[in-house]
This record gives structure tokens, sequence and C-alpha cells, in this order.
């Protein structure tokens, strides 16, 4: 478990509908790092995204997780690993608290209203806790949906767009959560159309260009 | 910064997602009455239609609610994975340490005490209705609670397939309805053959084996067609 990890990429392609969108990408993220993904719409950033998180099948090269391809280490790779996609994972008519409790026990963490709240709290929502997430507005969402990073204990952050819909302090917030995480050892994958300084860590950049 | 929180077991995870299903159930009240009172309307509407000759009732009574009782379970299938799916709760249920199978064995075993159990409850009072008596509604309610089970956990997998497809209502009962017969047959029969004189042991049995055989191979049926939904 505290072995610094590593994330390769090794001759990556991906193509969507019969057209190539990226091909041989490599690239290798050591712990402590974060790799900043560029690009243009519609060049396949969540498609790789996707990909690194097991969700969508890797077609041609690899992607290595510790030197070892994902798909043949599902399950300890998955224990590694806390993803948070362009979708919010939150069911509307539940409470916040009921959705950030669920969601952290799906990643097999065991909360309890107390830590719930001071999470909450710390992501600018206090006294919301038993508010139904569909009176919640967009960045709020956002907001409770990063609140399980706080708690997550993966060491592989996989962030789609990140920033979209957060406010000044929530992009700071954010950034502080993340470099903390690398500071920990942690490793960031994240997209994102604004350039965010984390921390002091300077982002590996990786930019998909199409072929 | 993050002090070592508790790791969640599988069965924890489980009861965490047969919670939260069965709290969404109860606080989305229509969704678990219309079948329900589907159910009711379509067992109401046989006598009245085939007229009010006892004999002829009785003998149909445990076809026609199971039938009727069938269609009700599955209305309420296509929403076992659709929400999750609008949300992206489904992609973190994927993604989560704990083998998708036995999440989706939770959430078939929450629709089946959403759909399934008030079934069962509400069956005599219908059965009341065509003139059975007692022991062949406790065997009517034993088969229902055999039965209903197993509807939801061959129905997870249609839903699991017709997940994002336009039209998905239609083309899930016809993926489903064939492999409700054995379930349907076996059930539905149990009280004619007690009436029979031939006793309804062997029908329980093979109802129950349908439902081990369907715990088994369900959860990796369904865990495999919602990843390829979510390709």
């Amino acid at each position: 478990m505290d072995t610094p990890a590593t994330l390769t990429f090794s001759k990556l392609a991906c193509s969507k509908g019969g057209r190539l969108l990226f091909k041989d990408v490599d690239c290798t993220l050591a712990a402590g790092h974060w790799l900043y993904i560029a690009g243009a719409n519609g060049v396949g950033k969540t498609s790789l995204l996707r990909m690194v998180c097991g969700l969508a099948p890797v077609e041609a090269g690899q992607i290595l997780w510790n030197h070892t391809p994902i798909g043949a280490q599902h399950d300890s790779y998955r224990q590694d690993l806390c993803y948070l996609g362009h979708l919010n994972a939150l069911q509307e008519s539940m409470s916040v608290q009921e959705n950030l409790m669920f969601t952290s026990a799906l990643g097999g963490i065991a909360l309890d209203v107390q830590k719930a709240k001071s999470v909450l709290e710390r992501f600018g929502l206090r006294g919301r806790s038993q508010q139904l997430v569909r009176h919640l507005s967009q960045g709020q969402k956002r907001r409770v949906a990063l609140s399980r990073l706080a708690l997550s204990t993966a060491r592989l952050w996989v962030l789609d767009e990140p920033y979209v819909a957060m406010d000044e302090a929530g992009i700071q917030m954010l950034s502080d959560l993340i470099a903390t995480h690398l500071d920990h050892g942690g490793l960031a994958v994240l997209t994102s159309h604004q350039r965010v300084p984390v921390g002091t860590h300077t982002a590996q950049l990786l930019e998909l260009k199409a072929p | 910064m993050t002090p070592t929180p508790n790791i969640l077991g599988a069965g924890s995870v489980m009861l965490a997602v047969l919670k939260r299903e069965v709290a969404l159930g109860l606080r989305q009240k229509g969704e678990v009455l219309t079948p329900l009172v589907f159910f009711m309307v379509i067992a109401s509407l046989f006598p009245l239609g085939v007229g009010a000759e006892s004999g002829l009732l009785l003998r149909m009574a445990p076809g026609v609610l199971w039938v009727s009782a069938l269609l009700a379970a599955m209305l309420s299938l296509q929403r076992m994975f659709a929400t999750d799916y609008a949300d992206g709760s489904l992609e973190q249920m994927v993604l989560s340490p704990t083998p998708l199978g036995l999440l989706v064995l939770a959430k078939a075993l929450a629709h089946f005490l959403l759909s399934g159990v008030p079934l069962v409850l509400m069956a005599p009072v219908l059965g009341l209705q065509f003139g059975l008596d007692s022991r062949a509604l406790g065997i009517l309610m034993l088969t229902l609670l055999l039965g209903t089970p197993t509807l939801s956990l061959i129905g997870s997998i249609g839903a699991a397939l017709t997940l994002g497809v336009r039209g998905a209502g239609v083309l899930l009962s016809l993926l489903i309805l064939p492999l409700y017969i054995p379930v349907l047959i076996f059930g539905a029969g149990a009280v004619e053959a007690d009436a029979a004189g031939l006793g309804f042991g062997g029908h329980v049995s093979l109802l129950s084996a349908l439902l081990v055989l369907s715990l088994f191979f369900s959860p990796f049926a369904t865990a495999a067609a919602l990843r390829i939904s979510l390709e």
C-alpha cells in the first residue's frame, strides 16, 4: 500500500463511432504528481478518463497501474480509484447527507453523521445537510459531489471538469484539496478548460490532438 | 489529514444500497403504488369480462392472479437502474470496490420488497373475489412469495440490457416475458395441482429451484449487462 504508485499510458488510442480520436498517447505519472489533460472539445478527454477508470474498454495500447494492466487487477485497482465524472452521482430526491453517506459507502467508507456534517461544512454547505439535492444550485451540487474526495482513501483521483460551475472560493478549495492529496503521495488526473494552479505542484501536461 | 476510516465490508455496502432503494421507494409513493393498483385493476377486470360464473372464476383464479402479478412486477422494472444511470450513480456503483453483482443483488432484493411483497399481501384479498378457499389462498401466497423474487432477479437482467435504449419498456417486456414462463407455469399450477389432489410440493420445489438458480446467475448477467450499457 505504501509503495509509491505510478500510472502509465502506453501507445494508447481511442476511436468513437469509427473515428479515431487520438493515438499513440504515452505518459507516465508518478506519485505526488498530477496530470492535466488539455485539448479542444471532442478530442477525447472524457473518453480517455473513462478508459483510465475502466468504464470504457481500452481498444489499443495499455493503461498500467503500478506496472500492471488495469484490466488484470480490477478489484485492487478500484480500491485505489476515485472518479468524479460529468455527472454528480447525486440522487435528487435524497438529502445532501444521505447522498454523501451513500456514495462514500459505495467507496467502502463508513461515515457517521457527525463526520458527514463536518465535511459538508468544510465545503461551504453548512446547514444544508438535510436539504434535498434537487433544491440546490448547480455549484452546490458540484460541491456535494466533490466532498466525496475529502473522504476518499483512493490514491488515484480521476476528475472530469471538476471546476465546472464552481465559484472562486470553490475553485480555491478544490485546488487546496488536490494539493493536499498530492502532498500525501496521491495522483490526480484531471481535465479542465481553465488553467488552475494546484498548490506548488506543477502540472504534467498531456495535450490530446486529433491525428 | 484523513483519520483512518472504517472500511466497510461487502455486506454493509449491500445493506446501504438496500436501505437507499427502500427509502427512495417509500418517498416516491406513486411509483410503488402504481403497479399495485394495476394488479388490482387487471385482476378485477377478469370477473367483469368473463362473467360471474363461480366455477369458471374459481378455475381461472390462480392463473389470472399470477399473470396480473407478473405484469405488475414488470411495470416497475424499467426504473430499476434508469435514474442511477441518468444521474451517474451507476458509474460509481460499477467503480465501487464492492463487486457489482452484490450491489445488483441488493437492488433486486429492494425491488422484491417494494413490488413483490405488497403483491403477495394483496393476492388473498383479490383471491377472495374469485371465491378461492383459505387453503388455495395460502398456496397462492406461498407460490407468489417464492416466485416474485425470481421475477425481480430475472427482470434486473432485462432492465440492465435495455438501459438507455429508446422504447425500453416494450423491449424489456419482449426480452423478459419468455423468461418468466417457467415461473408462471409452476406458480399458477400449484393451486390447481393441489385441488386435483396431486399436492403442491413439486411445484413449490421447482419454484424454489428457479429462485436459487436466478439468485446465483442473474447478478452476474445483470452486472455484465450494466458494464456494456455504460461503455
